[in-house]
């Protein structure tokens, strides 16, 4: 005799109407009342003592405070220190709009070519089982790994005067390092993992069950690509894209060693704001500073957004994972 | 150990999970709490063993023995607990898994690292795993590491055993195997057990006594024959085991369902009320002719003879489909075949009419 | 079974991104990295010898290293602090104060450098408490440390955090049933299943820190034998036209880190390994 759960089948008499009030009274033996006072609330079993929790909670505002907000805040008031007048007057120096539009060249062009590669290089590492992925994945990491001022460097092996392709570019009179061209380089090498390593393990967890769905049903790889896979990963895509943004606007030690700091030419925005700080500068030099501030706290903004709705992604990802598995 | 569950209520926000509850537990019992997901019996198995606690305004109690431990913390209780997903110590050997209990005492009652050997040695041939003590719990499988469990939540010498949905995370055969095992186990040691369980088949087979769990109350509490058998409420009926059920009516000492018409003595009320029927498909009974007493006419929609009963689906005029199970002789000797026009009779019905629990059998 | 480069799937493309990611890889990343070796392995043995073990950078590594172990051992007590309360605690703000852990990554090194800079200098927010108890933090070691730290603190954090929330409270509570205290059940139930996660940390603030420039330049104060860090020697021998050194230096850096990407690559597979019980 099958023992399974759940009533067999149900139906209902014509006679009758179907709804069944479920309600039920169940009357349930009552025992010896044991008179007491109130129950003490018992320490549960994997808490800490209260006095831990503050203390715990007090020294990491404390430590945070002191690494994290307090710089923060100091970067806006040495900038306001003379007044609002003074800090602006430090944005109508031609040199820093030319800082200004530098970076935003340099990251317009490393961050979509970055993007692009993410999405490329995910496809084929998160899509397909083939041999030496780990090794794949180790050297798309490699940059990470390589200190800045190292990446700059070996730009400059390559592409300066007693460089590789030294002799060679002096003959035709190109010029790579100590110029824009080197500086959009080290800054596609020092961001080129960003976006890759955010879609690799998010298009492996959500697995490649929807694409196959999609071929079967008659799509095309560039219609599932488009239909698909873009829909799902766009929130890890948009989170490695601000990551990338933040560090090739941001980016300091590599750009410096390739820039040559020509003022008004070869300066982007962080290394503006060393030239001025080393010229005593200080009100220009945290005025421009806080200008990036503002930058890294719309990027801290909407990361915690795009987290957001990834951390739900990735549950409902896990979700259907560990239901096909069980 | 006897265990005293006295007026527990517990309330997750708006969610009633254990809604004054009480329960007795005797000595050496071996107590299934059975119910779906969200009933509150594991919930209840956590108030025993300290893991959870009541509401605060909850006057109610847990006693060991008589003795109250509503307000005794988890590590003090003697209590074993084992839990769904195994929750050893992925870092430690089997061996120091076992040894864990033993070797955080207070250093007066600590064993002796002879002695705390000797014990684990012991544990495991209980599980009968002697000679795994030096792998990691990643190394096992799942029904092995549900018994290094076991051993680790006997290591402490618990008075009261309590296994929360042991064998969920098991696969079918395993399930079924641990599951005999247990109970071997337990005519060993005799320890006073509490398990928590969605299974039925696991409930009825393990335990001395089911406690069949809904919306944070009890249901019914007996022998897994009596709750089986003789259902206290319509929900006991439906969760465990097969049922057809119908909807008809009550009144004047009737209960009618189609033309089928069964004496009801518990409602002599003039006042007509809905009523539900409830048929378990191996007490009804199938005839190709009309004979003594009440039936359904019915039409034979499918036959499945395979397995160790012949199941055949019914439909009557009305439309009202139906299971019945019939031994496999029984099914040779009808003879029925799909498309056939037959009866049903019932050896056995239910009748419940809501808010008015009565078990009326004909 | 006969060896294939790469499993059958329905899926198209292999062919076309796998194509395109190893060339642009390639181009971007393995032939520039290959000419730094390249040259490196032009110079004799002899030759960089004698520039790595230069006086003056060997100093520069003592204090590179130092400070980088001690930025990473801060972090890893501090970062475990506040990882533990972010993932176990309640308080007001939580989710700001969460956001603000990643300030690090987001702010320009060169920002936070003079940022800290300002702070710690002898007239600045906490440097004029520190200054009269002969506590002096901008331009020395100390500074440089403080800097790292800055730096490193998301590493240790941002790895801890997912290990704490994959942490089963079964098993914390199975500690608790057996008669463990919270102490016991710490020492010796959590903290040896955050470990992994907790050195992976470490090693990533530790590297991250070794090779960081930007947030240091201002606060270290440059001076030779004292507070020059490996990075600015870096650039001082190429501003000097000594790219043979230069290439010296980063070598013995690019060495640094890759024997601690092997190390946290090493702790991560030992992590998946025992979890999915291989052997």
């Amino acid at each position: 005799m099958s023992l399974t759960p759940a009533s067999a089948i149900t139906a209902s008499d014509t006679s009758t109407n179907a709804a069944v009030p479920h309600q039920e009274t169940v009357p349930v033996a009552v025992q010896k009342n044991h008179s007491r006072s109130a129950v003490q609330s018992i320490k549960t079993s994997t808490n800490e003592p209260a006095w831990i929790r503050i203390l715990l909670i007090a020294v990491t505002i404390g430590f945070l405070s002191l690494f994290l907000f307090i710089p923060l805040a100091a970067v806006f008031t040495e900038a306001l220190r003379k007044g609002w007048g003074t800090c602006l007057a430090s944005f109508r120096d031609p040199a820093a709009w030319s800082a200004i539009k530098l970076t935003l060249i340099a990251a317009g062009i490393a961050v979509p070519l970055n993007m692009v590669f993410g999405l490329v290089a995910s496809w084929a590492i998160a899509r397909f089982e083939f041999s030496g992925k780990s090794l794949l994945i180790t050297l798309i990491d490699l940059p990470f790994a390589i200190s800045p001022v190292v990446s700059g460097l070996i730009f400059v092996l390559l592409f300066g005067s007693s460089g590789w392709f030294g002799p060679w570019l002096a003959k035709h009179d190109l010029q790579i390092i100590f110029a824009v061209p080197g500086i959009i380089l080290v800054t596609i090498f020092i961001t080129f993992p960003f976006v890759a390593r955010e879609l690799i393990p998010l298009m492996q967890e959500q697995g490649s069950e929807e694409e196959q769905a999609a071929i079967s049903l008659g799509a095309g790889g560039w219609q599932t690509f488009w239909r698909v896979t873009l829909p799902n990963v766009r929130w890890g895509l948009m989170y490695g894209v601000i990551l990338c943004n933040a560090r090739a606007m941001g980016e300091f030690g590599a750009v410096s060693v390739v820039s040559g700091h020509i003022r008004g030419r070869t300066n982007t925005v962080p290394l503006h704001v060393e030239v001025l700080y080393n010229e005593y500068n200080f009100v220009a030099a945290f005025s421009v500073a806080s200008l990036l501030a503002v930058l890294a706290l719309v990027t801290l903004a909407m990361k915690t957004l795009v987290e957001i709705r990834l951390e739900r992604q990735m549950a409902e990802a896990q979700a259907t994972s560990s239901t096909h598995s069980t | 150990m006897n265990i005293d569950i006295s007026r527990i209520t517990r309330t997750f926000g708006a969610f009633r999970a254990l809604d004054d509850v009480s329960l007795n537990i005797g000595d050496g019992e071996l107590v299934a709490l059975l119910g779906p997901s969200g009933s509150g019996k594991t919930t209840l198995l956590r108030i025993i063993a300290g893991l959870e606690t009541t509401d605060a305004d909850c006057k109610g109690s847990v006693s060991f023995n008589e003795v109250d431990v509503t307000n005794k913390a988890v590590g003090k209780r003697g209590v074993g607990f084992v839990f769904q997903h195994y929750a050893l110590f992925r870092h430690m050997t089997v061996f120091e898994n076992i040894a864990f209990p033993l070797r955080v005492r207070p250093r007066s009652t600590r064993p002796s690292g002879t002695e705390i050997s000797r014990r684990v040695q012991e544990l495991l041939d209980l599980v009968q795993l002697g000679g795994l003590a030096k792998r990691f719990p990643a190394q096992l499988s799942g029904g092995q590491r549900q018994r290094i469990a076991l051993a680790r939540a006997l290591a402490v010498e618990p008075q009261v055993l309590l296994l929360d949905e042991p064998f969920g995370a098991l696969d079918a055969q395993v399930r079924k195997e641990l599951r005999t095992w247990l109970r071997r186990l337990h005519d060993e040691i005799h320890v006073t057990s509490v398990l928590v369980t969605h299974d039925q088949e696991e409930a009825l087979e393990v335990a001395d006594r089911v406690v069949v769990m809904n919306k944070g109350r009890i249901e019914q509490a007996g022998s897994p024959e009596e709750v089986f058998h003789q259902p206290a409420t319509k929900f006991v009926m439906e969760f465990l085991g097969q049922v057809n059920v119908f909807h008809g009516r009550v009144a004047a000492g009737k209960a009618s369902l189609g033309n089928l018409t069964v004496e009801y003595p518990a409602w002599p009320h003039e006042e007509e009320r809905a009523a539900t029927f409830y048929m378990r498909p191996h007490e009804l009974d199938i005839r190709k002719h009309p004979s003594d007493g009440a039936s359904l006419a019915a039409r034979v929609t499918r036959v499945n003879p395979a397995g160790s009963s012949a199941r055949i689906g019914l439909q009557t005029a009305d439309g009202v489909d139906l299971l019945v199970e019939l031994t496999l002789d029984r099914y040779r000797d009808l003879d029925i075949k799909r498309g056939d026009d037959v009866f049903v009779y019932a050896s056995q019905t239910r009748v419940f009419v809501p808010d008015y629990e009565v078990d009326y059998a004909i | 079974m006969k060896w294939k480069f790469k499993s059958y799937s329905v899926l198209p493309g292999f062919g076309l991104t796998m194509g395109c990611t190893v060339v642009w890889l390639s181009l971007m990343v393995l032939i520039p990295l290959s000419a730094l070796f390249l040259r490196a392995s032009g110079l004799t043995a002899e030759e960089l010898w004698k520039t790595v073990t230069d006086p003056r950078i060997v100093a520069s590594y003592r204090l590179t290293f130092g400070a980088a172990l001690v930025a990473a051992m801060i972090n890893a007590v501090f970062g475990f602090i506040v990882a533990w309360t972010l993932v176990r605690y309640d308080f007001p703000f939580k989710r700001l104060i969460d956001a603000f852990v990643d300030l690090p990554f987001a702010l320009p090194t060169a920002v936070s450098g003079i940022a800290l800079t300002a702070i710690y200098s002898k007239n600045g927010w906490i440097g004029q408490y520190l200054e009269p108890l002969g506590i002096k933090v901008a331009f020395t070691p100390l500074g440089i440390t403080v800097a790292l730290t800055f730096i490193g603190l998301p590493f240790v954090v941002r790895t801890l955090e997912p290990a704490l929330h994959d942490l089963e409270k079964d098993t914390e509570e199975a500690a608790a049933i057996l008669g463990a205290n919270r102490w016991q059940t710490f020492w010796r139930v959590i903290l040896p299943a955050l470990l992994p996660s907790l050195l992976t940390g470490f090693a990533l603030s530790f590297a991250r820190a070794i090779g960081e420039f930007g947030s240091v330049v201002f606060i270290s104060g440059n001076m030779p034998m004292k507070t020059e860090i490996t990075s600015l020697l870096i650039i001082t021998k190429l501003e000097q036209y000594d790219t043979t050194g230069a290439t010296a230096i980063a070598c013995v850096m690019l060495l640094a880190s890759f024997v601690l990407l092997g190390a946290v690559n090493s702790v991560q597979w030992y992590i998946s390994h025992r979890s999915r019980g291989g052997s």
